[in-house]
């Protein structure tokens, strides 16, 4: 039994989210390895065979994967996948992306985001914006699933010494093309790996109150900066700020969250967090009965008053 | 060119669900259901690349039981032309969905088919996907814009840290994230009109597709509660708390 975890990379660095989906796929037993499809990916692949645990990694390089086209990936995926009990994607933008064409083509039903292992074949995964917990078993062949990161620790990033093979890399589908992208220059830590976020909802009012209330708390905390949904609608804050059901799922030691009534799509995303501080003037929202900490306080006073006082 | 249109019934977004207390599900008897909110995008974005005349015809597909009738009426009060039911009782998952819209697809030759990333109920995030890997299709999921010309269809995408822009030859597979668009409100005249739109109903079996679940669901619980904390006079007690208490800061 051996699990093949697909990496999660940008061709330089290995993401953070490969070493949680490390994890999990150790708690299945068997061996683990992992799949760097990439181009000019050598780094990555190096990075990956020093995670702790990690057996063996496949390396497959060339310009077919270079933007991480799903078609291309799965077929990659697909070209080393048999032998495997198990294939393991993170839960993340792109895994999920290609992981169901893999499943589908391998005529097995896909499990998304499960949040533990409870056996090789039986596992959990939340339904209903987290407000119900399934118990899943999958008894085909192979078992695709997409792990959710917040559920499982980290694997060690050094300690292992795994083999590095070299694979051929697909030939490029044809039917697909990549034409550009626009990543946000990160200069504060990005939102699924910060250990503390401060996230601000409707209440900001205004894009401009949001940067202005909001990133010098951000600054002073070393913290990532998220939102809610209803912010994110309004223009407030970037998209990929979200976090919720729909969005990201974030579980950092401290959530802040500003002017965030708590819609239950939105404590679907930060509700595993270790410690949750509300900020919000109407002290019926929701968000406090999730909260450690509340204050009831207009946080156009409070935020500010709280920086001063770090 | 044709666009197929899949939607699905799912319990109302405002719903808040019960775990059943044997374990077996959720309880849905009585709870307000309505069309997925990323199909209804779905739906506003093949009509309005129909209102810039790129698309003749739009058909509304649901997989399930009869009353999904009603969200494909509500589909074509939107503005989808026809629709089709895919009409059972038996529990339906992704793969199974995805392979009665192959056997669609194959039979209508949609240029383009748009469906939700998600949907609300199981969060699964899977049926486009395996649409395109079946019908061997290129996929542009999570798209936050997307232009459509006669042969192919640029599809700006959310991926994590910011967004993507692929560009895919037809047919294609096209999935929506949130903010594709905001669906328009359906009007009175329009509901009437709809439900004099036509709507077929098939069978899996006569789609000679088997949809017999891949995957057991042993128990549903409920998650972890987590328990309301304390309220804080001010900011100075909070710091304090976090500093001290909670020692996360």
């Amino acid at each position: 039994m051996t699990t093949l975890v697909i990496a999660e990379h940008d061709n330089a660095a290995l993401k953070g989210a490969t070493l949680n989906t490390i994890t999990a796929a150790a708690q299945v037993g068997g061996d683990v390895h992992v799949l760097v499809a990439g181009a000019n990916a050598g780094a990555v692949a190096a990075a990956a065979a020093a995670v702790a645990g990690v057996s063996k990694v496949l390396h497959a390089d060339g310009a077919s994967l270079a933007e991480q086209l799903a078609e291309n990936v799965a077929a990659q995926v697909l070209a080393v996948a048999s032998g495997y009990s198990h294939l393991f994607f993170p839960a993340t933008a792109h895994g999920k992306n290609v992981a169901p064409r893999v499943a589908a083509k391998l005529d097995v039903g896909q499990l998304s985001d499960i949040s533990k292992v409870i056996s090789a074949d039986t596992f959990e995964r939340p339904i209903y914006a987290g407000n119900a917990i399934a118990t899943v078993q999958c008894s085909q062949a192979v078992k695709v699933a997409t792990v959710r990161t917040t559920g499982f620790d980290p694997a060690a990033a050094t300690g292992g010494s795994a083999a590095v093979e070299t694979i051929a890399a697909v030939a490029d589908g044809g039917k697909s093309a990549f034409v550009g992208k626009e990543i946000a220059k990160l200069d504060r830590p990005e939102l699924t790996a910060a250990k503390i976020i401060v996230s601000g909802g409707r209440a900001m009012g205004s894009s401009e109150k949001f940067n202005e209330v909001l990133t010098p708390l951000a600054d002073k905390l070393g913290a990532a900066l998220g939102a809610s949904r209803a912010a994110v609608d309004a223009g407030y804050a970037p998209n990929d700020w979200q976090v919720g059901q729909t969005g990201k799922i974030v579980a950092p030691q401290l959530y802040v969250a500003c002017g965030i009534s708590g819609a239950i799509q939105h404590l679907a995303g930060m509700k595993d967090s270790k410690v949750i501080v509300a900020i919000n003037k109407d002290e019926e929202a929701p968000i406090f009965s999730v909260a450690d900490y509340g204050l009831v306080a207009d946080l156009f006073v409070a935020v500010p008053e709280m920086i001063k006082a770090l | 060119m044709k666009v197929l249109v899949p939607v699905k019934r799912v319990v109302d977004y405002n719903v808040k669900v019960r775990v059943k207390s044997d374990g077996t599900g959720v309880d849905i008897a009585n709870v307000k259901m309505s069309m997925n909110p990323f199909d209804e995008i779905a739906v506003e974005e093949a009509v309005r690349l129909k209102e810039k005349g790129v698309i003749t015809e739009i058909i509304a597909v649901s997989c399930g039981v009869t009353q999904c009738q009603e969200t494909l009426r509500t589909a074509m009060a939107i503005g989808a032309d026809r629709a089709i039911l895919v009409e059972t009782d038996a529990e339906l998952q992704p793969l199974a969905v995805a392979k009665l819209l192959k056997a669609l697809v194959d039979k209508e030759q949609p240029g383009l088919v748009i469906l939700g990333k998600q949907a609300i109920d199981d969060d699964c995030n899977q049926t486009g996907q395996m649409l395109a890997a079946l019908a061997d299709l290129p996929q542009a999921t999570f798209a936050s814009k997307v232009e459509l010309t006669a042969d192919s269809v640029t599809v700006a995408r959310e991926v994590d840290g910011g967004s993507e822009t692929l560009k895919l030859s037809l047919p294609a597979i096209v999935t929506t994230d949130l903010r594709l668009n905001e669906p328009r409100y359906v009007t009175l005249p329009n509901i009437m009109k709809a439900k004099k739109k036509p709507l077929e109903i098939v069978k899996p079996e006569a789609l000679g597709v088997d949809v017999a679940p891949r995957i057991k669901t042993l128990k549903v619980s409920e998650p972890p509660k987590r328990g309301a904390g304390v309220k804080v006079p001010d900011v100075a007690a909070l710091v304090a708390k976090l500093k001290n208490e909670a020692k996360v800061i």
